[in-house]
C-alpha cells in the first residue's frame, strides 16, 4: 500500500519538476514583458528532440550534445524574440498572446518536418540500476531530473539576485520605464528573458525524455501545465512555479495510479480553474502585491 | 444597418441561394456547409475579440459540447433536434459562465489560457467518457424541424447559410444598439466606462457566453450534418484553426469572421501539394498575419475603398 503510494510520488516529483521549469520559463518572461508565452512549452520539446538528434543521430558526445542543445534552444528564444516579439513591441495583449501561439504552432509544425510524428527517447545520463526506496523503484534518471531542476533554480536564484544582468532584468520587472532611465538596456533585457527562457525548457526537456518519451507535440499540455504551476504559486513568483509544479506533477500521478490514467491531464486543467475561482493571486502568492501590480 | 453592411448581406445571401443550385457536386456543396459552420463559430470569436478584447482559446470545446449534446439529446434520449441544439446550446452556455465569471474579474491573460484549459478537458472528457470513446459514434439523426427532415446537401446548405444570415444581422444590429455602443466605450477605456456606469465585467461575461452559443450551435449543425462524430474533430487544433480565420479576417467586423472561415475552410485545397507541411503552414499564416495584416483583410479592403472614394469626390 506504501510502497504503490511512494511509487506514485517519486514519479509524481519527476514529471512535477519538469512542469517546474517549465513554470519559471513563464515566469522569467513574464517579469520582463508582462507576457504570457504560451510557446514555452516547444522549448521543453526542443531540447528533447534536438538531444536525441545530436547525441543518437549525430553520434556526439554526452556533453558537446548537451551544449548543443542548450546553445540551439537558446538560439530559437533569441529567434522567437527578434522576429515576432520585438517587432509587434507597441500591440496590444491580445496581439502578443496570439503571436506567441502563431510561434508556437509553426515551431511544432518544424519539429514535425524534421522528427515526424514518432516519439523519441534516449538512454538515461547514467548506466546505473534502478534501486529501492522504502519498497519503490527509483530510477537513477529520476534523481537526475530532480537534481538538474535543483541546480537551475539555485543557478536562476544566483542570477537574479546577484549579477547585475540578472538584477537589472529584475529592475525592468518593476518598472520598465523607470530601468530605462537609469541606464539600463530594456529591449535587451527582454531578449536576455527568451533566451533564458528557453534554456531553461529545453534543460527539463533534455533531462526527462530518458524517462518520458518526447514526441512533437508535446509543447501545448507542457505549456498548460506549467501555466498551472505559474499561477498556483502566484504569477512571476519563483519559488511558488517550483512548489506549484511539484503538487501538479504529484496529484497527476495520484490521479493516474489511483483513479483512472486517462483523466491525468484533466487533473492540472482543474486545479487551475480552481485556483482561478478562489485564489488568482496564487495558492503562496501575495494578494496585495498581485492587485498593485495590475495583472 | 449601415448601406455596406446592407449590400454585403444581400451578395451574401444570393451566393448561399445560388451557389447550391448551380452545382451537384456534393464535394463543392460539403465545402459551403463547413465553410458557413466555421463562419457561425468565427463571428462569435470576432465579437469576443474584437468587441471585447478578450482572446479565447477554447472556442473548440463549446462547439464540441455543442456536437455532443445534440447528438446525445436527439440519439439516446429521443429529443426533437431543434430541442436538442437548443439544450447544447443551454449547457455551452452555463460552461461559459462558469469559465468566464472567475477569468474575467482578473486582468491579462487569464481568460486565454482558461478557456485553452477548457477545450483540452473538453477533449479529454469526450475522449474518456463521451459514447464510443476516441472512435466517436454515429447514426445521429439528421436535421429536421416541424416535421420536414433535412438530409439532402443543398437543403442542408441552404439551412447552415440561412442560420449564419440570421446570426450575421443579429450580430450587427446587437452591435450597433446599446451593448455594441457599450463595447466600443469598453474598449476605448475601461477605466471611464465603468465611471459612467457601465458594468464592465458583467458585460465581458455577456458576450463570451454569447460566443460560446454561437460555438454550440455550430457544432450542433455539424453534427447533424456529418452523424458521425469523433472528439478529435474538437481538439485544440480547431480552436487555433478559428484563430486564424478572424485574425485573418479581420477581428473589428463581423464580415473579417465570414470572410476568414471561408479562406481557412477552402485552404486545405491548395494545401494538399504540401503534404505534412500544413502545421507549419497554418502557423506560418498566422504569424504572417499578425505580423504583416495586423487589421486583417476586411478593414484593410474597406479602408482602402473608402479611401479612394474620398478621393475620387475630393
Amino acid at each position: 500500500m506504501l510502497t504503490v503510494f511512494l511509487q506514485f510520488l517519486f514519479s509524481g516529483l519527476t514529471i512535477g519538476s519538469v512542469y517546474a521549469l517549465v513554470g519559471l520559463g513563464f515566469n522569467i518572461i513574464y517579469n520582463a514583458t508582462s507576457i504570457i508565452n504560451l510557446a514555452q512549452g516547444e522549448f521543453v520539446v526542443i531540447g528533447g528532440l534536438l538531444m536525441w538528434f545530436f547525441l543518437d543521430s549525430c553520434q556526439m558526445p554526452f556533453l558537446a550534445s548537451i551544449a548543443l542543445t542548450l546553445l540551439s534552444a537558446g538560439l530559437v528564444g533569441l529567434i522567437m524574440e527578434r522576429l515576432t516579439i520585438r517587432p509587434l513591441k507597441t500591440a496590444d495583449m491580445l496581439v502578443m498572446i496570439m503571436v506567441t501561439i502563431a510561434v508556437s504552432i509553426v515551431m511544432r509544425g518544424l519539429l514535425m518536418f524534421k522528427f515526424g510524428k514518432d516519439p523519441y527517447t534516449y538512454p538515461p545520463f547514467t548506466e546505473a540500476e534502478p534501486f529501492m526506496l522504502g519498497g519503490a523503484v527509483v530510477q537513477p534518471q529520476a534523481l537526475w531530473v530532480l537534481g538538474i531542476t535543483g541546480a537551475c533554480i539555485v543557478f536562476l536564484y544566483a542570477f537574479f539576485n546577484l549579477t547585475v544582468v540578472g538584477k537589472a532584468m529584475r529592475a525592468c520587472s518593476f518598472d520598465a520605464t523607470a530601468a530605462s532611465l537609469v541606464g539600463i538596456p530594456v529591449s535587451r533585457m527582454i531578449m536576455f528573458s527568451f533566451i533564458l527562457s528557453a534554456i531553461v525548457g529545453a534543460v527539463g526537456g533534455i533531462s526527462i525524455t530518458p524517462i518520458a518519451l518526447m514526441e512533437y507535440d508535446k509543447g501545448a499540455m507542457l505549456a498548460v501545465k506549467g501555466f498551472c504551476a505559474a499561477i498556483m504559486g502566484g504569477l512571476g513568483r519563483g519559488r511558488g512555479a517550483v512548489l506549484g509544479g511539484l503538487v501538479i506533477g504529484i496529484l497527476e500521478s495520484m490521479t493516474a495510479g489511483y483513479l483512472h490514467s486517462g483523466l491525468k491531464d484533466a487533473v492540472a486543467l482543474l486545479i487551475m480553474l480552481t485556483i482561478l475561482f478562489f485564489r488568482p493571486a496564487g495558492m503562496f502568492g501575495n494578494a496585495a502585491v498581485q492587485r498593485l501590480k495590475g495583472h | 444597418m449601415t448601406r455596406g453592411h446592407f449590400i454585403a448581406l444581400a451578395l451574401l445571401a444570393a451566393c448561399a441561394l445560388l451557389l447550391p443550385l448551380a452545382t451537384d457536386d456534393s464535394y463543392i456543396l460539403s465545402l459551403m456547409i463547413f465553410s458557413g459552420i466555421n463562419a457561425i463559430v468565427a463571428i462569435g470569436l470576432c465579437i469576443l475579440m474584437g468587441s471585447a478584447g478578450q482572446v479565447s482559446l477554447g472556442q473548440a470545446g463549446f462547439y464540441g459540447i455543442g456536437a455532443y449534446a445534440s447528438a446525445i439529446l436527439s440519439q439516446l434520449f429521443g429529443l426533437p433536434v431543434v430541442a436538442a441544439i437548443c439544450g447544447a446550446a443551454v449547457l455551452s452556455a452555463a460552461a461559459a459562465v462558469i469559465l468566464a465569471v472567475p477569468s474575467l474579474r482578473l486582468k491579462g491573460h487569464y481568460l486565454a489560457v482558461a478557456t485553452l484549459g477548457f477545450g483540452e478537458i473538453v477533449y479529454i472528457f469526450l475522449n474518456e467518457f463521451g459514447p464510443g470513446g476516441p472512435s466517436g459514434f454515429g447514426d445521429i439523426p439528421p436535421f429536421s424541424a416541424f416535421g420536414v427532415v433535412i438530409t439532402e446537401s443543398r437543403h442542408f446548405a441552404w439551412l447552415v447559410w440561412s442560420v449564419l444570415i440570421l446570426l450575421i444581422i443579429f450580430s450587427l444590429n446587437m452591435l450597433n444598439a446599446r451593448p455594441g455602443r457599450a463595447l466600443r466605450a469598453l474598449h476605448g477605456s475601461e477605466t471611464a466606462s465603468s465611471a459612467v456606469g457601465l458594468d464592465v465585467v458583467a458585460l465581458k461575461i455577456k458576450v463570451f457566453v454569447l460566443s460560446a452559443i454561437y460555438a454550440s450551435i455550430a457544432g450542433s449543425l455539424y453534427a447533424h450534418y456529418v452523424s458521425f462524430i469523433s472528439p478529435s474533430s474538437f481538439a485544440l487544433f480547431y480552436s487555433v484553426l478559428l484563430l486564424m480565420m478572424v485574425v485573418l479576417g479581420g477581428i473589428t467586423t463581423v464580415w473579417g469572421g465570414v470572410v476568414g472561415a471561408v479562406l481557412i475552410t477552402l485552404l486545405p485545397e491548395p494545401l494538399k501539394a504540401f503534404e505534412e507541411l500544413d502545421v507549419l503552414v497554418y502557423g506560418m499564416i498566422l504569424t504572417l498575419s499578425l505580423l504583416f495584416l495586423r487589421r486583417g483583410i476586411v478593414p484593410m479592403i474597406t479602408e482602402r475603398f473608402s479611401s479612394y472614394r474620398e478621393n475620387r469626390s475630393a
